[in-house]
């Protein structure tokens, strides 16, 4: 069995970690590592008959994965420290979302850079007290940067001076010119808060926007990750309230994003062996596609599908931008080069 | 510039270790090493647990060191108070 | 990968693929003498690959990746396979080990203790290592040196000793041809070649030892001694981390006791004579 199968397979239980022979480790750990999850496989085997060069190392993970979350978080505490004085109201996304409310996903879970989403009307005023605590713009190409403005769902990127980290702050979470407009407003006024007094999306919609972010923004890329969150996250959600599906159908079809939460519920079960009700266990053949981009790895690491990767590379900006946009963005990209 | 008051960073936050002439400061939060050298010690250590501003701090500086309670002081830790909250050790209360 | 190695050196065990047999077997004969195991999972990943398939053959053109990959880095000839190679070797280590602080040093041991170096590429530690560790000091390595974050014990890190420009007739008077790697000519860091450990020196790679000295060395310039503070230590220390930030408090402690129970002086010295007699001088004096 190919390495990246193995790995999935640990990971969904199906598969007994003691009965790896010693060398299939290298391509296990090779496949996480690729994946940006070999804290995450090492918090699912904590407890588990590993071999101990193996066990050595996953406890160096999880050590410098508890290290690296608290870092991205403070970087959400300084954020707050920054936009308290005006009252201006940031929720939390993505990983430090998930640290932040303590969710199963967040063990071992790299995080990058903060992302954060504001009401479109303040963005104007978060960037300047941002700027004033000491964030600065990272240099960019100035195409980029107005096509940031103008047509993608965040300011351009922001750096932090003395702690080199980055920020994104979003107004909503997908692309303004995307062909699919999720509800900012209602993500915004009907926020949680953690318990580590964040404010974070409440539970369908933060499905919602995982499901957004792995199939609707992204190529693809980081998608056994982001999957792994979707799957865990549901998971956990339907075990506090089972009637989860039912809000989960109803914010999804709010936001227009049904079809991708659906999709990644399929693929859950496809690949992390999710429980799905009625209406949500069907086939797609369309699911073909997604299922080997997500196998699309070899156990050294790299992606093994190169025209795959392609084509989702200009599927993801097809779905982002109308086909004139896309025409002129790429060919400026290529020139570039 | 206004006299803003901040407060410290809760107890066991902080791990500070003097090393020669410079503090060696680990925030427990942050992960972060500062690097600091007087007055900052004094001033973190002289904070407790109370908010406090400028003046504040002057006064109670005075009180352990040999120090003027005259208005130049107060510009100056006024703007080390801010050097702080920027590195994340104090906070605005 | 078509072309496949492990290697072993200190804690790390190391597995190399790579697109061309020749570096395989380049470090095949470097590190012939390290112990082998075929069944221990590799710690670190180091891939040495072709951009485009063609490029395996036409002007073929080394790129270095593995666990990590630095976009944009300059890939080299395949004359230089072999540095491209340690430089892999380096890479994956630097960014990715987190068992140990790592630090940019030297390191070579003598009665149960152990002189670290700290310094950039030109300042002479990996050279002074290598001409200490074929006298009566143990090599544990030229490029990094590992701390223990527990009990503060130096651990070897013994790669290849990487000898540059007039180093390498330095060293290659004093030892056996057979222990010398080929010649790298014109290299991005100019002529290179590789020394091979002395065997006790291999032997001995894993046990830890406790430092008792740290130099910081500068070479070219009079001879000079300049004792140095522990925060300025520490400073400098910080910057010749490769995982400091990374490793969290556990690595403020470590770095913390290091410089507290370690004396450490800035020396420089014009050739590696004067160099190696400060250091035996100083050694004298730490003991004491």
């Amino acid at each position: 069995m190919s390495a990246v199968r193995t790995f999935v397979d640990l990971l969904a239980g199906r598969r007994d970690p003691a009965a790896l022979a010693p060398r299939d480790w290298d391509g296990v750990i090779g496949v996480a590592r690729s994946e940006a999850m070999l804290a995450t496989l090492a918090h699912s085997l904590a407890d588990a008959g590993l071999p101990p060069a193996v066990a050595t190392l996953f406890a160096d993970q999880r050590a410098a994965a508890k290290v690296a979350q608290a870092q991205a978080l403070w970087e959400a505490e300084m954020a707050r420290r920054a936009l308290a004085p005006t009252g201006i109201e940031f929720v939390l996304l993505k990983g430090a979302a998930y640290a932040a409310a303590d969710m199963a996903c967040s063990a071992g879970r790299q995080i990058g850079d903060l992302d954060i989403l504001v009401l479109a009307h303040d963005i104007r005023r978060a960037e300047n007290l941002l700027l004033k605590a000491g964030w600065e713009w990272v240099k960019s190409d100035p195409y980029d940067d107005a096509y940031y403005r103008q047509h993608m769902h965040e300011l351009p990127p922001m750096i932090h001076k003395a702690r080199d980290r980055m920020i994104d702050v979003h107004h909503t979470i997908l692309p303004r010119t995307h062909r699919i407009t999720p509800d900012a407003l209602a993500l915004v006024s009907d926020a949680v808060t953690s318990s580590a007094g964040f404010a974070v999306l409440n539970p369908a919609d933060m499905a919602c926007h995982c499901a957004a972010h792995m199939l609707a923004d992204g190529d693809l890329q980081g998608g056994l990750r982001n999957l792994w969150d979707f799957h865990t996250m549901t998971r956990d959600f339907v075990a506090a309230d089972p009637g989860f599906w039912g809000q989960l159908d109803g914010r999804a079809s709010l936001h227009g994003l049904q079809s991708a939460v659906h999709r990644a519920a399929r693929l859950s079960r496809d690949l992390y062996g999710a429980a799905l009700p009625d209406g949500w266990d069907r086939q797609d053949p369309a699911d073909t596609w997604f299922r080997r981009r997500l196998f699309a790895r070899d156990d050294w690491g790299r992606v093994t599908d190169p025209l795959l990767e392609q084509a989702f590379y200009i599927r993801s900006h097809w779905l982002r931008m109308p086909p004139v946009m896309l025409a002129k963005h790429l060919w400026t990209k290529w020139r570039k080069r | 510039m206004t006299d803003r008051t901040y407060r410290a960073a809760p107890p066991g936050a902080l791990r500070i270790e003097p090393l020669g002439e410079l503090t060696a400061i680990f925030d427990r939060r942050s992960m972060q090493t500062h690097l600091v050298v007087s007055p900052m010690p004094e001033i973190l250590d002289a904070m407790g647990a109370d908010a406090c501003n400028a003046a504040g701090l002057a006064t109670r500086l005075a009180a352990a060191f040999d120090l003027d309670v005259a208005e130049d002081v107060k510009p100056i830790l006024a703007e080390r108070l801010s050097e702080l909250a920027a590195m994340g050790l104090v906070e605005r209360a | 990968m078509k072309n496949k190695l492990r290697i072993a050196v200190g804690p790390v065990q190391f597995r190399i693929g790579s697109d061309w047999a020749e570096p395989i077997a380049a470090l095949a004969r470097l590190y012939a003498g390290y112990p082998q195991d075929d069944t221990r999972p590799a710690d670190a990943t180091v891939r040495l690959f072709a951009a485009r398939p063609w490029r395996r053959w036409l002007r073929p053109s080394v790129h270095i990746g593995g666990d990590f990959v630095v976009p944009d880095a300059l890939p080299l000839p395949l004359s230089m396979g072999l540095l491209a190679a340690e430089m892999g070797m380096n890479l994956q280590v630097a960014l990715g080990w987190r068992r140990h602080m790592l630090l940019h040093a030297s390191a070579v041991a003598k009665d149960g203790r152990a002189l670290i170096m700290s310094g950039e590429s030109g300042s002479g530690k990996s050279t002074l290592a290598a001409l200490l560790g074929e006298g009566d000091w143990r090599l544990m390595g030229d490029e990094f040196t590992l701390i223990d974050l527990f009990g503060g014990d130096t651990l070897a890190f013994p790669r290849a000793v990487s000898l540059k420009n007039e180093a390498i007739a330095e060293v290659a008077a004093r030892v056996d041809p057979a222990r010398l790697g080929p010649l790298l000519a014109a290299t991005p860091k100019g002529d290179i070649r590789h020394l091979i450990p002395r065997a006790d020196a291999i032997a001995a790679m894993h046990e830890p030892v406790r430092p008792a000295l740290l130099l910081f060395p500068r070479f070219g310039g009079e001879v000079a001694v300049e004792p140095m503070g522990e925060g300025e230590a520490f400073v400098r220390l910080t910057e010749a981390s490769t995982n400091y930030v990374a490793l969290g408090e556990a690595g403020f402690a470590a770095l913390t006791r290091l410089v507290r129970e370690t004396p450490a002086f800035g020396i420089s010295y014009p050739d590696s004579a004067a160099g190696i007699a400060l250091v035996e001088q100083l050694w004298a004096e730490a003991a004491k």
